[in-house]
């Protein structure tokens, strides 16, 4: 597979379940190392990196994890501090506004004493945003998003998504099939496929739901169970 | 693209003073922008501040925190503020800014420290209640063990048997290891006295008694609490965070019954052979010292074993091992079942497992070396 993301657009890969979404992105940020082909971050061949030279590469990209992944034994403020008290030298007092800033951002102003276990699902990926945009990166990758959320609750991180888009100009990488996501906020979208191993769309995700060619693409926009997957159910 | 933020001040008359900023303004330059603010406020003294941000090449949300922060204090002082030169696009992030966020106290502050008594007080509390639940717990482990002897096919026989092999095939390695090295260490710093008597014989007889009455129990005991307690804990308690545990209790069944019964089983039949080998690979490394060292031959250091060790001191040992295997599987179960909350939790139940049970192995022991004492 072959696709370009360009800098400060919401790039979403999307798929049914089992297509190889989340590895993908797994070997786009480097926990895991391709078998073969390439990945190019601004400009850079990462098989060609050390792991120091890949440690510095991955300092510029922020993730955030399916299950949010914050550090139940840590506040949330000390989770969303941890990578500037890590990888910058700013005094604790510079890091305190810089934290109390992000998780205003995200709209958890005053949870900063609180922990991971005393938060909802939403909450939680709020925080995670947090965290992946403490550095600033240029780019940020989430999987799974709206995983385990509400409706309402899924707006509203869609929202948020959009407007910490818009507002510092981030490249976002979102793995998701939830459509009301992908519709509310990509600009471009990659369909993979299982079967065909590889992408079998890609573009505005408003512009392939009506006017694919490809009936896998408009079958799994308008929610159409293929022929393929009935027959193997018994009536 | 320049590397740092360049600024530069100008003074007027009227106090007005404009702040020219240019560059980069991003967190690798936070911590050089801001003392800059109390430059500028305590040492020129504005009416009047205007930000001229004309030159910014690149701002990110630190930058723009940087500049709430400038203007934030202006208003604090009642100085005028203005600002300038920043595209409508560069603008966006000044309004991903929430000012009340900055200020906002937290919802939950810290909890204060707890002075001396107050921590007794509460390890007290903690202390009791631990106990309270064991004992809760070990009872409801007796009611199943007895619910399970009456309805034998119920037991999951296939699990008992997965666990003796993580238990005993698995364990024998380490405690058998650990018993032989033990045997002769204890032949060889017992021979260095008893050479001085010309009772070299009776360095057979140390090692047997010791190890079959006292230190093979003690110790096949303390390696199964580090290697299968713990193990039986951080099991349950994983599966407790995953919500199996809730799953199993949703389907009709007794998560008790069904996790610990096997484990106990296993350790129950397990623990006691352990012990055996333990006292053998003792008696083993005893020997080796008894026939290198002491000019011992190996069928007087076996018959003076034998002479040493009584059915009673045999029979104590294994019972022993036997409570001993009832604790720790019990013990690991329970703290499995009280994890609550993720990781940590899992990771303070295992701790935990194994400190109580090693804490319960001397306690029993204590209990035994008594009545052992009047019923011999």
């Amino acid at each position: 597979m072959d696709f370009q993301v360009y800098p400060g657009e919401i790039f979403v890969i999307m798929g049914g379940s089992g297509c190889g979404k989340s590895t993908l992105l797994k070997h786009v940020i480097g926990i895991e190392t391709p078998a073969e082909g390439k990945i190019w971050i601004n400009g850079t061949d990462t098989a060609l990196l050390d792991d120091s030279e890949l440690r510095r590469l991955h300092m510029g990209i922020g993730m955030l994890f399916q299950s949010s992944a914050l550090f139940g034994s840590m506040t949330i403020g000390e989770n969303v501090a941890l990578p500037l008290t890590e990888f910058t030298a700013l005094p604790m007092k510079d890091i305190n506004s810089i934290v109390r800033m992000k998780l205003g951002m995200v709209e958890l102003a005053g949870y900063d004493n609180h922990y991971p276990a005393e938060l909802s699902g939403g909450m939680k990926k709020r925080a995670g945003i947090a965290r992946a945009m403490a550095l600033e990166p240029a780019m940020l990758f989430l999987d799974e998003p709206s995983a385990g959320l509400d409706p309402v609750t899924s707006a509203e991180l869609d929202l948020l998504i959009r407007k910490l888009n818009e507002g510092t100009g981030t490249t976002m990488v979102i793995v998701t099939h939830e459509l009301e996501t992908i519709f509310n906020i990509s600009h471009r979208i990659i369909m993979l496929d299982r079967d065909a191993k590889g992408i079998i769309a890609e573009g505005d995700p408003r512009v392939l739901r009506t006017s694919s060619q490809d009936s896998r693409v408009t079958d799994f926009f308008n929610r159409r169970v293929t022929k393929k997957k009935h027959e193997g159910m018994t009536t | 693209m320049p590397d740092t933020t360049k600024h530069s001040i100008e003074t007027a008359d009227d106090g007005v003073v404009k702040l020219s900023l240019s560059g980069r303004m991003d967190l690798e330059r936070f911590g050089e922008l801001t003392p800059l603010i109390s430059t500028i406020f305590d040492s020129y003294t504005p009416s009047r501040l205007n930000v001229d941000m004309a030159g910014i090449d690149y701002i990110d949300s630190s930058g723009a925190l940087f500049i709430v922060k400038l203007e934030d204090e202006a208003r604090a002082r009642s100085v005028a503020f203005a600002l300038s030169g920043l595209s409508r696009e560069k603008m966006g992030i000044l309004s991903l800014i929430d000012r009340e966020a900055l200020a906002k106290p937290s919802l939950a502050p810290r909890e204060r420290r707890l002075n001396l008594i107050e921590q007794l007080g509460n390890a007290s509390i903690i202390a009791v209640k631990d106990m309270y639940d064991i004992v809760s717990f070990g009872g409801e482990l007796i009611y199943e063990i007895g619910h399970s002897a009456t309805h034998l096919r119920k037991v999951r026989w296939g699990d008992v048997v997965t666990y003796m092999k993580k238990v005993g095939v698995d364990g024998l390695p380490i405690v058998g290891l650990i018993s032989f090295l033990l045997g002769l260490i204890m032949a060889f710093m017992s021979s260095l006295q008893l050479k001085q008597f010309g009772a070299n014989v009776y360095v057979a007889s140390l090692v047997a008694v010791a190890m079959v009455r006292e230190l093979g129990p003690i110790m096949t005991a303390i390696i199964v609490a580090g290697r299968s307690g713990s193990a039986f804990a951080a099991e349950i308690g994983t599966m407790r965070v995953n919500e199996e545990v809730d799953a199993l209790a949703t389907m009709g069944f007794s998560p008790m019954r069904f996790l610990s019964i096997p484990k106990v089983i296993a350790s129950l039949v397990t623990v006691p052979v352990l012990t055996i080998f333990a006292s053998i690979f003792a008696i083993m490394g005893g020997l080796i010292v008894g026939v290198a060292g002491l000019n011992l031959t190996i069928f007087t250091y076996i018959q003076q074993t034998m002479k040493a060790i009584s059915i009673f001191d045999i029979v104590s040992g294994l019972v022993k091992s036997f409570v001993f295997a009832a604790a720790i599987s019990a013990v690991g179960c329970q703290r499995g079942f009280k994890v609550r909350g993720g990781a940590e939790s899992v990771g303070n139940a295992t701790t935990s497992a194994v400190v109580t049970s090693i804490f319960l192995i001397i306690v029993i022991d204590s209990t035994f070396a008594i009545i052992l004492h009047y019923i011999h």
